[in-house]
């Protein structure tokens, strides 16, 4: 191994807060987000773009945070699992309604489905069950059998079109 | 699991690309990531210099001028999905970029990046021959252009030289109301196809098909044009007879096979799916003419 591996440091925002911190070149966004900065409800599961549990919210779009490089996040917006919740620590909608539709098991595969639906709800209130189980077929979750994720889903895109906020 | 170590450069601009490329030994360059992070992260590719191309805006948008198309490489998948004016005058494109993996990848993955890459089930290949779309590179010392047709040279292998950054494709439009299909089978939807087809077809002033095109993939080293089967439906009215000879036609193809996929499926798929696929792009192209 070479004694220097390459690093840079970065700035970038997450979740509302500006962060600037120290990276390897070769870090994916995914690791910075919990090796640097702490942020551990982002997790790993495949780590090369398959299961979807690395979502993270880039500029606004979901985006597989293991295929993303840290480095390539300078000056960006950044929205992790951990910044999902109302400014007042109550649960968004989507949150809520995954909490009272049996939505997560393990909860492993969570934090990358409530932010792959997130930004899929805030484009798309009107999703019915079938563009929904589309947008969640990025997300592979071994637990629920998915049908409660949809209820779930089905029932956040309600309370989102009767005005609340994603 | 991470990537070998590597240091990344950021590129501006093309030229500033161009001299990396030139330059750096043991590079690769970086567009979406959506394969070449994946595969650094396995380790099956290891480099000394990362180039990334995303801060590169001149190399990124869609123009639809004087019936031709031109996509810059570094124009993301969701982008031609989600373009009205493509899906308009090229509606094979939506249809078909809805395969392309799941919105988290098509968020970045793009283009060009699909092309280079040259998987034999992606679906951006598969359009270029589909479309005979012109592929440009540009190195230090100046571009070229070169046909979708002689492009790939083997399996992932397309005809790019060291240096080279692909930046855009090019391709010209079907007439307005001609028909066409995209589909194909796999076992979770967004999975690589076992088998995919696209069809494109117009109609004649009489109803009979002027004009075919036809396109597999995922069944060998690259996309299949399917010249043979594209000669006998040209001059004739479409019917099931016709679909089925085609499909006839389209399996007898030695494909290839492995462990999880024979060739022998693969050709029975193939086949089903061409038969569908022409009857679909037939029926649009029948209604265009009827509307």
């Amino acid at each position: 191994m070479p004694d220097a591996l390459p690093k840079r440091t970065i700035t970038l925002t997450v979740n509302g807060k500006e962060h600037s911190a120290e990276t390897e070149d070769r870090y994916s966004l995914a690791d910075f987000l919990r090796h640097g900065l702490g942020l551990t409800g982002t997790h790993l599961g495949c780590e090369h773009g398959v299961c979807g549990a690395c979502t993270v919210l880039v500029d606004g779009q979901a985006v597989r945070g293991c295929l993303m490089l840290a480095v390539q996040a300078e000056g960006r917006q950044v929205v992790t699992i951990e910044g999902l919740a109302n400014e007042d620590g109550t649960l968004s909608p989507l949150q809520a309604a995954f909490m009272d539709n049996h939505g997560l098991q393990c909860g492993f595969c969570t934090p990358g489905i409530l932010t792959t639906l997130t930004a899929y709800l805030r484009d798309h209130p009107n999703a019915g069950e079938p563009e929904l189980r589309e947008a969640l077929s990025g997300n592979i979750c071994r637990c629920t059998g998915y049908d409660t994720i949809v209820r779930a889903a089905l029932a956040a895109a309600r309370t989102i079109r009767e005005g609340a906020k994603a | 699991m991470k990537p070998a170590p590597f240091t990344y450069h950021r590129a501006e601009t093309l030229a500033e690309a161009a001299e990396m490329a030139a330059t750096l030994d043991n590079a690769r360059l970086l567009s979406g990531g959506q394969s070449l992070m994946a595969m650094m992260n396995l380790r099956y590719v290891a480099v000394d210099h990362l180039i990334d191309l995303n801060p590169v805006a001149e190399i990124a948008g869609i123009a639809i001028d004087g019936g031709r198309v031109t996509l810059g490489a570094m124009t993301r998948q969701r982008a031609v999905l989600e373009d009205a004016a493509l899906a308009a005058c090229c509606p094979i494109l939506r249809e078909a970029l809805g395969f392309v993996g799941h919105v988290q990848t098509r968020n970045r993955g793009t283009v060009g990046g699909s092309l280079a890459h040259l998987d034999p089930a992606a679906e951006l290949p598969g359009l270029a021959a589909l479309l005979e779309a012109e592929i440009t590179l540009t190195g230090k010392d100046g571009a070229r252009t070169l046909a979708m047709a002689d492009f790939p040279q083997g399996y992932m292998t397309p005809d790019i030289n060291p240096g080279e950054i692909l930046t855009s494709l090019a391709f010209d439009l079907w007439p307005d109301g001609h028909g066409w299909d995209f589909r194909e089978f796999a076992q979770r939807h967004g999975d690589f196809a076992m088998a995919g087809v696209g069809s494109l077809i117009a109609l004649d002033a009489g109803g009979r098909i002027g004009r075919a095109a036809v396109v597999l993939i995922g069944v060998g080293d690259g996309p299949l044009r399917l010249r043979d089967v594209e000669d006998i439906l040209t001059g004739e009215a479409p019917s099931d007879a016709l679909f089925a000879a085609a499909a006839a036609m389209a399996a007898a193809r030695p494909m290839s096979g492995d462990a999880l996929v024979t060739e022998t499926y693969r050709q029975h798929l193939s086949g089903v799916l061409v038969r569908r696929s022409l009857a679909r792009a037939c029926a649009r192209a029948t209604e265009a003419a009827h509307a």
